[in-house]
């Protein structure tokens, strides 16, 4: 029945749209011309800064794009040799803990939602309400946070990776969240019904059906939100990133860190041609991480991806 | 239902909590590796030669981003003798160090002014022993032309009527009304310089404030230089240390300090606290928790004994011979010795 009036509905509504479309009955053909050149403009505006912001680095920092950036430390005295060997590594280390952590809990966090919640009780509305408005928050905010539940307070961890790993796990949790509720969503609802109809538990069909469809959404959504954690900054400074590190970190719970933006953004503001050069370097290999995480997503999408 | 629910989270827990086990026993092996590296200070104790590269342990250092281009090459050479020992510095500026530093979690914080009343209070409520160690010395100079006779002494009210923020000033006279008819020409450094945030504070009253009008130099305290050269009317401010040598090119005016008494500008004027405001010390704070460990102490003296070096690379004024006394003094004081 309703299925009936929905088709009704979706046939009028394209017909009015469709009617609108051309601007024919409204002498507007003008002003769809105009808003296409605002899109393309604005489109181009975006290229171009990108482009340029891109090729600025790449020229400045080719120079130092050598074996030294990844073999040698950080230096403040052989500024010409000066690698970033513990930045690279450091990142590493926080993206491993930020992995291990977040993807766990935000796929729980979204099955619960999705499959066990009801939606009608106040207090999974309220998550759900929190869950958005998370996603919005300032990432700063979750570095003071980071510092007094994470660093010290109640985990004190101190300064060391993983607590660099906890704080941008929360700054990408509400990410995951999101994207696998959206992947757990578009599994069509006749799967689960068959699933259950031959017999299977609400708990096999969601581990052997639903999780397994939605992986590609889950991955996309994942190295999304690592990709968003790689480049943060202002967070890890609050929580313990150190700028001049020589020596990899020891382990998640032990040891000073530094990360790849970290240094960068140190470098960046110091006044030496030299450093400048290497903050550059540093902002191509930061950049060739990033293309080779959102590479491995869409290869991860197209070779998971079922129809139905 | 709700029980498959815990399962599945209990599951998710017992995987997390594995991964984690797995990192943790990092640690293991890295604690049996320092406990072995504190023996092997206890050893020694007592030594004042630490050439000898048995140290081992980590010395973390935060806090004035002024400082730390002196603390990092200290750090680096040192460790190039101790390669066991390990040195990281943070720059989360002078409070956000002592806010570290009162809270046990740094061993020494750097410091490009005397720790204010709030951090003793925090660091004594917080049983925090430490001492101030002398570095450096931090000069900035205010430059004129050569062919400039009549600016040569300024009060800081006169240099902050041309450097504020908003300030319209744009005439020698405007300074003062002695001066003659000459238009200025204003040259400082960009915005990243530890000299602009020391200028814009001591001459303007706040970190960061000054005119935008302001011919902007970046980086590069030469070009200053160049720019004074040759313009009759411009004035600029540079560390000291680039002044002397540019030897004849600009000329560097006297500052009225504190105590009303005009002041040139010089290694001496600073080192001994004449040439205020703008001529500072740049210090160290270690805790003496942090110096009952060898390493510590070994590294305290080697930056200090090595400071012309350092303070040169890092284009600051070194100590005096008196000032290295004196800081070795209080770092053999403080340790306990």
């Amino acid at each position: 029945m309703t299925s009936r009036r929905n088709q009704i509905a979706t046939q009028a509504a394209r017909d009015v749209t469709l009617a609108q479309l051309d601007g024919s009955n409204r002498g507007g053909q003008w002003k769809g011309a105009v808003f296409k050149a605002v899109l393309v403009l604005c489109i181009t505006v975006a290229i171009v800064t990108l482009v340029a912001v891109v090729l600025q680095a790449f020229f400045t920092g080719l120079p130092r794009l050598d074996m030294n950036l990844i073999r040698n430390m950080p230096s403040s005295i052989d500024r010409s040799t000066s690698g970033m060997q513990s930045a690279i590594w450091g990142t590493v280390r926080l993206m491993v803990g930020v992995a291990v952590t977040v993807v766990p809990l935000g796929v729980s966090a979204a099955i619960y939602l999705e499959e066990f919640a009801d939606r009608t009780k106040w207090y999974v509305r309220l998550i759900e309400l929190n869950i958005q408005n998370l996603a919005a928050v300032p990432s700063i905010v979750f570095g003071i946070l980071g510092l007094a539940f994470i660093v010290r307070g109640p985990l004190d961890l101190g300064f060391v990776v993983y607590a660099g790993s906890l704080t941008l796990s929360l700054l990408v949790l509400p990410t995951i969240i999101l994207t696998t509720r959206e992947a757990i969503r578009s599994v069509p609802g006749s799967i689960r019904e068959a699933s259950m109809a031959l017999g299977a538990t609400k708990w096999k069909t969601i581990w052997k059906q639903v999780l397994p469809s939605s992986v590609p959404g889950i991955m996309t959504g994942t190295i999304l939100a690592l990709s968003r954690a790689i480049g943060e900054t202002a967070p890890l400074l609050l929580v313990g990133a150190t700028v001049f590190v020589t020596y990899n970190p020891d382990g998640f719970f032990e040891g000073a860190f530094t990360s790849l933006p970290t240094q960068i953004f140190a470098w960046a503001t110091r006044p030496q041609e030299e450093f400048r050069i290497l903050a550059a370097a540093g902002i191509i290999v930061l950049m060739g991480v990033l293309i080779v995480m959102n590479s491995l997503a869409i290869w991860i999408r197209n070779k998971f991806t079922r129809t139905w | 239902m709700s029980l498959r629910h815990k399962t599945l989270a209990g599951a998710s827990a017992v995987a997390l909590m594995a991964v984690l086990a797995a990192c943790g026993s990092d640690d293991t092996d890295d604690s049996a590796a320092d406990n072995g590296g504190e023996a092997a200070a206890e050893e020694d104790a007592g030594g004042d030669d630490m050439e000898g590269g048995a140290l081992s342990g980590t010395i973390t250092i935060d806090g004035s981003s002024t400082v730390a281009p002196l603390s990092e090459p200290a750090g680096e050479l040192f460790m190039e003798e101790n390669p066991d020992v390990r040195v990281s510095v943070g720059t989360s500026g002078t409070g956000g160090g002592f806010e570290k530093f009162c809270n046990g979690e740094t061993d020494i914080s750097n410091a490009s002014r005397e720790i204010s009343e709030e951090e003793v209070e925090a660091c004594g409520e917080a049983g925090i022993e430490y001492e101030q160690v002398n570095v450096a010395n931090d000069g900035i100079a205010v430059v004129v032309n050569p062919e400039n006779d009549w600016a040569e002494c300024l009060t800081v009210d006169e240099l902050s009527s041309a450097w504020t923020r908003d300030s319209s000033v744009a005439n020698w006279s405007e300074i003062n009304p002695d001066f003659p008819d000459q238009a200025l020409t204003l040259y400082g450094p960009g915005s990243d310089s530890g000299t602009f945030d020391y200028f814009t504070e001591a001459i303007n009253g706040e970190e960061g404030v000054i005119r935008t009008d302001y011919n902007n130099i970046g980086e590069d305290d030469n070009a200053a230089v160049t720019g004074v050269s040759g313009d009759a009317g411009a004035m600029a401010f540079i560390p000291l240390s680039y002044v002397i040598e540019a030897g004849d090119q600009v000329k560097a005016i006297q500052v009225e300090n504190e105590a009303g008494e005009c002041v040139a500008p010089d290694n001496d004027t600073v080192q001994a606290g004449d040439y205020n405001p703008l001529g500072r010390q740049l210090y160290i704070y270690p805790s003496a928790d942090a110096l009952q460990r060898e390493e510590v102490v070994a590294f305290l003296e080697f930056y200090i004994d090595n400071g012309d070096a350092i303070a040169e690379a890092a284009t600051f004024i070194p100590l005096t011979d008196e000032q290295k006394e004196e800081s070795l003094a209080t770092v053999a004081e403080l340790a306990g010795n």
